[in-house]
């Protein structure tokens, strides 16, 4: 199984989210980064089913600035074979991240392509879809289980009220979704030999956008509540708040 | 005529409750633009039928694929339909649900359509003729502002938060011819989960329960409470629950869950970390139950109590049963 990954570095879901003077990205001062956590999950897949089949070949692709070289030196770590850095900075405009992404995986052999269902920075779930369609593969996303057999695949996504099965034959694109594995910790031999092992960094294509950012902001702060009361004495005083005033019984 | 395209979405030969909010979003867009809407929707033999209701929310045309094979979700058939229309029609904007469904077909329609996508659109306007949405970055913590600066502008509108609108539109149903095949990948009809169709990210009231609620064994009081409430009412959970294998995945709402925009959200035993919140925080009306005062839960609700839940539940079941029956 040869598996290309696609990885971002984002900043820590723990991160306190303070808009940069310029009104359109973050401040990055106290900012700590990390693989994207569904990408974990993905690279995990990825070394699993080369395990499986005992060969082929894990690659970790990121589209980042050069200290997301931090965050491929943790796939290498974990069990990737290579890695390749598109250095540039991601965009908000998924196409924009898909088309980079393509043009590079475009002529590269492979068997899978995985993503992470999403990137927890600008939550857009849109990457791994667009770059199915931008080199013609099939595709599933928000895959919690994955069965690869000879060349036929079948994927279980989550879906509202349930699962659903899709089945493609190879070579084709999954986006992980947690639950489809427990990523494994890189282990002192794996953070050892990622040292040794072959990062490549070219920049990534530039591609036009016709999605502009305007502006981020914070949400308006919720407005602090109200302590109905306390115990089941209080219950009668809320039921009644939330008819007549909330309006919602 | 500025015309808008909204894709909807059947589920067994049953138009899915957030086909009423994309008709609306897209009825809203299209005012704005001063033109009309269009109404796309794949299903089994049938479902043209049941997608004439669209038109109750402002559809002026509504294109009906109708197949076997589309009793399940048919991604290829999807694709060939709305870029199709798109050709034909040229819509200045296109309208799709951020469901599962939506978040799957949006990106490659969005690829087919050479354009960009904005995912989990929660504000739509148009200024000087540009399209501008408002999405959530960060799990919440965060609101951008994206101006598409060419047509057709493509967008996913988060679930429960364009509430459908009566707005008669002409409604004129149209048959349209889409081959099911080929297909790059297969999928199969969805198997349910544990409690039906409706999940929690679509439902209008969600009853979820966290750590305090003491063991799975405990789950009948919110399933009771649940019941009281009527229809529409899913349960949720904490990751705290759903890692300790008290309730299923599906259930979880927060950051790494999901993101429910209820009209009614109740907290019980839940202690509101900054990832639960993430989940849930756009909720209209937020209840919480909790024994400690202190607790961040009640930083972000409209109403709580403070008290041990075993002592509360019961009584908060038996009045919403008692003030609903009468
Ligand atoms: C990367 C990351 C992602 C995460 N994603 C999510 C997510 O998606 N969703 C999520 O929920 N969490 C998420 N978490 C976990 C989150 O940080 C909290 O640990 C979790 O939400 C806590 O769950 P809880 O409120 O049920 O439990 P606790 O924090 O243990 O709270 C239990 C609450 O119950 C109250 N209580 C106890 N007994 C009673 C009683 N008898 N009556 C009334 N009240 C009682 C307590 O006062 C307490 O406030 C994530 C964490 C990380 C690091
Ligand atoms: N800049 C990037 N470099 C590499 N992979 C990316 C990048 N952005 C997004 N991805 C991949 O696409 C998935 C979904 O991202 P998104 O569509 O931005 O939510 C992520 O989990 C990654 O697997």
């Amino acid at each position: 199984m040869r598996s290309i990954v696609c990885i971002k570095r984002v900043p820590d879901t723990e991160t306190r989210v303070r808009i940069a003077a310029d009104g359109v990205s973050l401040d990055p001062s106290g900012v700590k980064y990390v693989l994207n956590p569904y990408d974990e999950i993905a690279l995990e897949e990825a070394i699993r089913l080369k395990e499986e089949a005992g060969e082929g070949s894990v690659t970790a692709l990121c589209l980042g600035p050069k200290e997301a070289a931090e965050q491929l030196r943790t796939a290498l770590a974990m069990g990737a074979d290579d890695a390749v850095l598109l250095a540039g900075e991601p965009s908000h405009d998924g196409l924009v991240t898909a088309k980079a992404l393509a043009a590079e995986i475009e002529g590269r052999e492979f068997d899978l392509l995985l993503f992470g269902k999403q990137a927890v920075d600008d939550d857009n779930m849109q990457v791994p879809a667009m770059v199915a369609e931008l080199l013609d593969l099939p595709c599933a996303t928000v895959v919690v289980g994955l069965e690869v057999s000879g060349r036929h695949v079948t994927a279980r996504r989550e879906v509202e009220g349930g699962h659903e099965t899709v089945e493609f034959d190879l070579p084709g694109v999954v986006a992980a979704q947690k639950g489809l594995n427990e990523p494994r910790y890189p282990s002192l031999k794996g953070i050892m030999s990622a040292k040794r092992k072959p990062l490549e960094e070219k920049e990534a294509a530039a591609v036009e956008s016709s999605l502009e950012l305007v502006s981020l902001s914070e949400p308006p702060a919720p407005e602090a509540g109200e302590i109905v009361g306390e115990g089941a004495d209080a219950v009668p005083e809320l039921v009644r708040k939330l008819r007549e005033e909330a309006k919602v019984l | 005529m500025a015309r808008v395209l909204a894709v909807a979405e059947a589920r067994g030969g049953a138009l899915r409750g957030v086909s009423r909010e994309v008709v609306t979003a897209a009825r809203t867009l299209a005012s704005e633009l001063g033109g009309g809407v269009d109404a796309l929707v794949l299903g089994p033999p049938g479902i043209a039928e049941a997608a004439g209701e669209l038109a109750g929310h402002g559809a002026d045309r509504i294109f009906v694929g109708e197949s076997d094979a589309y009793g399940a979700y048919a991604p290829d058939a999807e694709l060939r339909a709305a870029a199709d229309l798109q050709g034909r029609e040229g819509y200045d904007a296109v309208v799709l649900a951020a469901s599962a469904q939506g978040k799957d077909l949006a990106p490659r329609l969005a690829v087919r359509l050479g354009r960009p996508l904005a995912t989990d659109v929660t504000a739509i306007e148009v200024q000087n003729g540009h399209v501008v949405v408002v999405r959530p970055e960060y799990a919440g913590k965060a609101l951008a502002r994206l101006r598409f600066t060419a047509a057709p502008a493509v967008l996913s509108i988060r679930p429960n938060v364009f509430l459908p609108e009566e707005r008669p539109g002409a409604g004129a149903v149209e048959t349209l011819a889409v081959d099911p095949e080929p297909v790059r990948a297969r999928v199969q009809p969805v198997e349910g989960g544990e409690r039906g169709a409706l999940d929690v990210a679509e439902a209008t009231i969600v009853v979820s329960g966290g750590r305090g609620m003491g063991g799975p064994e405990n789950w009948h009081l919110l399933e009771e409470l649940g019941d009281a409430l009527g229809d529409g009412v899913a349960l949720g959970a904490s990751r705290a629950v759903v890692d300790a294998g008290w309730r299923p995945h599906e259930e979880q709402v927060g950051q790494t869950g999901k993101v429910v925009t209820p009209d009614l959200y109740f907290a019980i035993g839940i202690s509101g970390a900054i990832q639960h919140l993430a989940g849930m925080r756009t909720a209209k009306v937020i209840v919480a139950v909790n024994k400690d005062p202190e607790a961040p839960i009640f930083d972000v609700a409209d109403f709580g109590i403070v008290g041990d839940l075993f002592e509360v539940l019961p009584r908060l079941t038996e009045e919403i049963r008692k003030v609903r029956e009468g």
